[in-house]
């Protein structure tokens, strides 16, 4: 019983759940007995994507992309469903300094064009996204890489020009997925991976088939014979083809649709916790966000609790105004929740020698759903606290180019990351490309960099608190909560008991992690 | 037969003349819009080097009026050119989907056309009936309620309710005709219900208008039947308006159907057009707005060929 268990691969917790049901004890939930078998096809539904995607990475930016691209490809690191760390097409990597790592790569791994995977492949994916002419959307996430060479054929070595203790993280980004080099040094970005899928079919913003790897590296991993991936950008009509039995997973259900799924039999509903998250960002650089009194009445002016349960009806958790979520390393549990509270938003008011605030803060429909619900609610709530907010409706189209970053005050929306240094680096280091709040601590700016060379745990998660408390009391960001990634599959799809949340989907990876029943 | 003719080549050089303002005015719409390629590809992810990176490698950093040319000559030669975003030539993006609308267009056509020009006729004949009363509210309430809300009540009755048909297209490659006929037809039938009123209604109307003349009369007193009456003498007198109708009709299940395109996830031309648009892709959407404005263009001419075809008094003109 026990070897057999060990070889499929669960870890010691299924492996106590299987040993208590051994021991006669059934009143186990049934998910957990349920053992991953070969076989079936699997057609799931993505939103976002479009006839012109390409299979470059570098391009990536979307679930279409993301999904198929994960399952003709890995990545030197991935997300566990435990959300952790572990290792994929690396084996293991150290670092004395956090500055210069070492990643050895896993041996006798061949690519769907049967080329043995080498360092030089590595070394040339990884390259796709430096360098001037590149047009990747990760560039900045390797902007301190200054050198990546090959130590043998079975190891890379990532030199930094700062030492970052989280880089393994950073390379788990779906933008850094392993692609073969070809005799003239350029890389294979037509699909041709080491993932569990080979591409029979490309059509994208219409289907995409695949069909299952027989040489798959990967042990436990990759059960379906066949996968399709529809993009189906009508949610009505996704949620109807997920009921009617058309397709088996979707990618995001509505809450509008979610009675009308939970009645089907067929159906089940996903609402997994996670690190998304909307920011009221203030620029604050300008008035009258320069001023701390005035970011924190706008901080106490917002009831997260009544957001969460109106606009997420339920789906989500209020946050504390820093984009640390409890499912991210870090997290500090102690730091307490700011609350709503009109009296002490008033009180900041006047100690910011104000009688009353009136603002205009930009939303569009196209950052998350309910967004312009969302600020409508905030216009209601800081009211009592005696500021006016103007909800100003921009158009879904160059949001992201035109009024993000630009105006004052505007509605921002941020997926997940798996450590606290990627969202800090990206969002609120002073230097940073993307600081929509135009943040500038002193303090924080010394932790982060501290914090990333420091090796001890302890010291480090200290330093992580510290950062999350200057940004709930000192930051420009009201964070109103973190979204959940609510989404659905039909019942004869079986998943482990725990899934990943740093993307939909058990992480966009349900097309190598699921199984039928 | 100069005469049709000469009515052909002017109609093709007018219609090669509006083709070339159609592509100006997208061209113009598409710079005017906010963004770009670059930063629609880009999104959130867009920094200033990746930008100008991304301008230059597909030239977007000329002047609108060298970019315009540019298309333009390539056209000339008969190179639609590639998509900016996927660098796929254009004619491969388009030939499948193409064939797709055409399919649908065709399949919703041989459904509606007979069953207009039938209900047409029959409530003319019966004009004034309980049947033509209901003939006409039926087709009526189906052409007023929105497109959207046609297809997802047929999806529920016959998709989540019977389970006849699916409720997503979902075609794929090899699929037989059988079964892409059964796999569309709930989009064909959404289209049927939307178009069928208006043919039907202009058949009736127009072979009611002709049963006043004196002509018919003079059937109906040598003895015809009513049905002799009206399919041998009253209709080829309708031809025209009705080949009108129907014309019109056609074109719009060609370029009208983007909306039950997206219900029934069905890969036809409008959601190629609405993506590119979306995400500027420039070339694909001329190349998309010609082969609509195309179609308008030929369906008219073609029902105009027909009028003129119909009427002797045009036909043998001197």
């Amino acid at each position: 019983m026990k070897d057999k268990l060990f070889k499929k691969g669960l870890n010691r917790r299924h492996f106590l759940a299987g040993s208590a049901i051994a021991a006669g004890l059934t009143q186990l939930p049934a998910p957990l007995l349920a053992s991953p078998k070969k076989g079936g096809t699997f057609r799931v539904s993505v939103n976002q994507g479009g006839t012109s995607d390409t299979l470059n990475p570098a391009e990536a930016n979307g679930s279409q992309q993301i999904m198929v691209g994960w399952a003709l490809r890995n990545n030197l690191t991935e997300i566990g469903p435990d959300n952790k760390l572990r290792a994929e097409l690396a084996t293991d990597w150290q670092s004395d300094d956090a500055a210069t790592w070492i990643f050895q790569l896993r041996q006798g791994v061949t690519f769907h064009n049967g080329k043995t995977l080498g360092a030089e492949d590595v070394i040339a994916s990884l390259n796709l996204h430096r360098g001037e002419d590149s047009t990747s959307g990760a560039k900045s996430l390797l902007a301190a890489v200054t050198e990546i060479s090959a130590e043998g054929n079975s190891a890379v070595r990532i030199t930094l020009s700062a030492p970052n203790a989280d880089f393994p993280f950073i390379l788990s980004d779906y933008h850094f997925q392993i692609m073969p080099v070809g005799a003239d040094g350029t890389v294979d970005t037509s699909g041709v991976g080491t993932g569990g899928y080979t591409l029979k079919e490309w059509n994208p913003g219409i289907k995409t088939v695949l069909s299952r790897n027989p040489d798959y590296w990967k042990e436990n991993a990759a059960y379906f014979d066949e996968v399709e991936v529809l993009l189906i950008s009508d949610s009505a009509a996704a949620t109807t083809a997920l009921v009617t039995g058309e397709i088996d997973a979707i990618q995001s259900a509505e809450y509008r649709t979610l009675s009308q799924l939970e009645r089907s039999n067929h159906v089940s509903i996903e609402s997994i916790s996670g690190g998304f998250h909307p920011t009221f960002a203030m620029q604050t650089g300008m008035a009258p966000y320069n001023n701390r009194d005035v970011r924190l009445a706008l901080k106490y002016g917002i009831d997260r609790e009544a957001m969460v349960k109106r606009v997420l009806r339920g789906h989500g958790i209020v946050a504390n105004d820093h984009p640390v979520a409890p499912t991210m390393p870090y997290f500090d549990p102690d730091l307490e929740q700011r609350t709503y509270d009109p009296d002490k938003a008033r009180y900041h008011l006047s100690k910011a020698g104000l009688e009353s605030l009136d603002v205009s803060l930009s939303v569009s429909d196209s950052l998350f759903a309910g967004a312009v619900d969302a600020v409508t609610l905030y216009r209601e709530q800081a009211l009592s606290g005696g500021i006016g907010i103007e909800v100003v409706r921009e158009p879904n189209d160059g949001y992201w180019s035109d009024v993000w970053l630009k105006k004052p005050f505007f509605t921002s929306s941020w997926g997940a990351r798996p450590v606290p240094d990627m969202i800090f680096s990206t969002a609120y280091a002073a230097k940073a490309d993307w600081n929509e709040t135009q943040f500038n601590n002193e303090q924080f700016e010394q932790l982060m960099v501290a914090a990333r060379s420091e090796l001890d745990e302890s010291k480090r998660a200290r330093m992580y608190a510290d950062m999350q408390l200057i940004l709930r009391d000192e930051g420009g960001a009201v964070i109103p909560f973190f979204r959940n990634f609510v989404y659905a599959r039909r019942k004869n799809i079986e998943r482990s008991p725990e899934v990943a949340s740093n993307w939909s989907l058990d992480g966009y990876k349900a097309i190598e992690r699921w199984w039928q029943a | 037969m100069y005469p049709l003719l000469f009515l052909v080549l002017q109609r093709l050089f007018l219609g090669a003349l509006t083709l070339f303002v159609v592509s100006l005015v997208i061209f113009a719409s598409i710079e005017l819009l906010p963004g770009d390629v670059a930063e629609q590809i880009l999104g959130q992810s867009a920094t200033p080097e990746t930008l100008a990176a991304f301008r230059t490698e597909l030239g977007l950093d000329l002047p609108p009026h060298t970019r315009y040319l540019n298309w333009l000559n390539n056209l000339l030669a008969g190179d639609l050119g590639t998509s900016l975003i996927s660098q796929t030539p254009i004619t491969d993006l388009l030939s499948e989907r193409l064939y797709n609308t055409f399919f649908l267009a065709g399949f919703a056509a041989l459904i509606s056309v007979p069953l207009a020009l039938f209900l047409g006729i029959l409530t003319a004949l019966h004009r004034g009936s309980s049947l033509d009363k209901a003939v006409n509210v039926v087709s009526l309430a189906a052409i007023s309620v929105p497109e959207f809300f046609v297809a997802y009540i047929l999806v529920f009755i016959f998709s989540v309710e019977l389970a006849w048909f699916p409720s997503i297209a979902n075609l794929s490659s090899d699929a037989s005709l059988l079964e892409r006929l059964h796999r569309t037809f709930l989009p064909a039938l959404t289209l049927t219900l939307i178009v069928t009123a208006h043919m039907m209604r202009m058949t009736r109307a127009s072979i009611i208008n002709l049963l006043a003349l004196p002509y018919i009369e003079m059937a109906r007193l040598k003895g015809a039947t009513p049905t002799r009456t009206i399919v041998r003498h009253a209709l080829p007198n309708a031809v025209a308006p009705i080949v009108t109708v129907v014309a019109i009709n056609m074109a719009y299940l060609i370029v009208g159907v983007v909306i039950v395109e997206v219900v029934f996830v069905y890969p036809g031309l409008g959601q190629l057009l609405v993506d590119s648009v979306s995400k500027r892709d420039f070339t694909v959407v001329q190349a998309a707005c010609l082969i609509f404005s195309a179609t308008y263009i030929l369906f008219n001419m073609i029902s105009d060929l027909i009028s003129v075809m119909s009427n002797p008094r045009l036909r043998h003109r001197k």
